[in-house]
């Protein structure tokens, strides 16, 4: 690969970084309490569970259950943290987090891996890319997406301390480390990772690589790319994201989500309304995924970096 | 125990409060008084006699026992009780239902009504936030109960179920979960829609110590949630499959699913309130 801004030495996944996040911030705050649908090694929680056994609840296959239970565990104190996959965390039991968790306004912390196409062989069932979207529409709801193990284990500390419902989204496969080891993550606060005048990318969750990729190609074409790193998705930093493109004139959105519902129209919402600017998504166009290694599943749906190069160019001459 | 004079009060709240459902639901010609007036004499016999609560409403509710209404289409009854209890002016209730209320048609904390800690309306919820309540009780070392209602027909939704199976799994015996078991829904009876067939049967497979009961005489409600309580505490979660009479109170809106969800028109509600002895003071 060129000669990219960011390097590593480590690969991981987003999950771990939930795992020893989670017991970290257990350590901190005795309120935090954990629940789990028969799934606790895929989501990294078995630390935790051994760790503090009697703050662990198994709840067996039942994630309308679960969530039930957690809103409940709120009165009296509790942080719950709930563990599944995205789609078991979101479209199974979508009415349960509207009525008892959103509208209750209860402070649960919704942790779901396995977001996304990245999942990999399990295909498209397991594969959620609208779960952005729909938590996103929930009032009272917050919507966060890291992008590696360091931002994913701060940003599960991070939430602890925030008052109210949150939606934390992260996946399976091994990921660069790239962050900061140390970072503090602060929830709706978008992080510059590159300067640039041309073109900014706004990118969540694993495509924050993807970009850092496409901008070493980009540089060495002499496009100057400002490339913005959005963990949060609501509330979306509109300030970072109105400064940025007043600057550079056009935009691309890269998320490992579908274009309908996602970061992209996030950010397409508050440039119509602001400073209208010219947009190219980089998102799975309205449809399911399927079985593949996770690295083949996000060429075949555009999602790697030499999409996003091509979306920058386009848009570059659309300004 | 409750003594015999205990009783009389409580029927007179009772039938004061089937005199503000009927009221705050003719007023706006929307609600649902079936279920309402059949839960009625429960929820009077909770709110004034079994429960250890404070009206001056704490979200967190340490140190005081619990209530959570599943079937959250009655709200009717729970905001009078809630009302008369001294949660809230009585004169509120007649806001039910109207632009810019506290007492929305489904309960919710949202608009911070004093004595609502969850919202419901979509059925089948209510039993697992309750049991996550009671597990928080104890992880606070907290003795007191955790008090649940759902309707018969409620039972037909999946989650319930989930919930019936974690509670004795867990060991949650400081919650006591009641069956409206009216036997209507809105389709028509439990029978012809969805039959529950053996209630009684049904919870103890699933490790629940079931009693059973009459929801519409005072003086065998209070019996049998004072009789629910002393199971508490001995490692299983307790039901009170209790049965009650849709309408219960005025003869003409009982025996038959209709008033489920018809608001009384004006002629109607003269005929009910007839019925129905003003004890404490219409709001």
């Amino acid at each position: 690969m060129a000669n990219t801004k960011f390097t590593y030495t480590e690969k991981k996944d987003t999950r771990s970084g939930f795992g020893d996040g989670l017991l970290e911030a257990a350590k901190k705050n005795d309120q935090i309490v954990g629940l789990c649908a028969d799934l606790i090694g895929s989501l990294k929680m078995g630390a935790f569970q051994k760790e503090f056994p009697s703050r662990f609840f198994q709840t067996g296959i039942a994630e309308a259950n679960m969530m039930g239970i957690a809103a409940g565990m709120t009165i009296g104190g509790k942080i719950p943290y709930t563990g599944t996959f995205a789609n078991f965390s979101t479209g199974r039991v979508y009415d349960q987090i509207r009525q008892s968790i959103a509208y209750s306004e209860k402070n649960v912390k919704i942790c779901a891996s396995h977001a996304g196409l990245t999942l990999g062989e399990d295909g498209a069932t397991h594969q959620i890319l609208e779960d952005i979207g729909m938590m996103r529409m929930l009032p009272h709801m917050t919507v966060i997406n890291p992008c590696d193990y360091n931002q994913t284990k701060a940003a599960t500390m991070a939430i602890a301390d925030h008052v109210g419902p949150v939606y934390l989204r992260f996946g399976r496969p091994v990921v660069p480390i790239f962050t900061d080891p140390n970072q503090k993550f602060e929830i709706g606060k978008a992080i510059t990772m590159i300067e640039g005048t041309d073109v900014t990318i706004f990118a969540t969750g694993h495509l924050v690589w993807e970009a850092v990729e496409a901008e070493a190609i980009l540089r060495e074409k002499g496009i100057s790319v400002e490339l913005i790193n959005i963990h949060t998705i609501k509330p979306l930093d509109e300030e970072a994201i109105l400064k940025s493109v007043a600057k550079t004139k056009c935009v691309v959105t890269a998320e490992e989500h579908q274009r309908n519902g996602g970061l992209g129209d996030a950010v397409a919402q508050v440039l119509s309304q602001n400073q209208p600017a010219p947009q190219e998504y980089i998102a799975v166009n309205d449809q399911f995924g399927e079985s593949g290694k996770p690295a083949e599943l996000m060429v075949k749906y555009g999602l790697d970096a030499k999409n996003i190069v091509a979306a920058v160019e386009k848009v570059i001459k659309r300004k | 125990m409750a003594s015999q004079a205990n009783i009389q009060e409580l029927e007179k709240i009772a039938s004061q409060v089937r005199r503000d459902i009927l009221r705050m639901v003719h007023e706006v010609q929307s609600g649902h008084p079936g279920g309402s007036l059949g839960c009625t004499d429960y929820f009077v016999a909770l709110y004034f006699h079994i429960l250890k609560h404070k009206p001056q409403f704490n979200m967190n509710g340490e140190g005081e026992d619990l209530f959570f209404l599943s079937n959250g289409h009655i709200s009717p009854v729970w905001y009078s009780t809630l009302a008369r209890s001294g949660y809230f002016e009585p004169k509120e209730l007649s806001t039910f239902r109207k632009i810019d209320s506290r007492l929305q048609g489904h309960p919710t904390p949202e608009e911070a009504l004093p004595g609502i800690r969850i919202a419901s309306g979509s059925l089948g919820q209510g039993l697992s936030v309750s049991i996550g309540a009671a597990q928080t009780k104890k992880l606070n070392g907290d003795n007191s109960m955790v008090y649940t209602l759902m309707g018969d027909g409620e039972l037909q939704e999946g989650q319930i179920w989930e919930a019936a199976m974690y509670a004795p799994h867990h060991k949650i015996d400081n919650l006591i979960a009641t069956v409206d078991f009216n036997g209507q829904q809105i389709d028509g009876s439990t029978e012809q829609v969805m039959s529950l067939r053996d209630l009684r049967a049904k919870w103890q497979a699933f490790g629940w110590e079931v009693i059973e009961s009459n929801g519409n005489d005072m003086s065998e409600i209070v019996k049998a949630l004072e009789h629910a309580k002393s199971l508490t505490g001995k490692g299983k979660p307790v039901i009170n499959i209790m049965k009650t009479e849709m309408g219960a109170g005025v003869d003409f809106m009982m025996g038959s699913h209709k008033w489920h969800g018809v608001a009384p028109n004006d002629e109607q509600l003269t005929e009910a309130l007839s019925q129905l002895e003003e004890t404490l003071g219409d709001y």
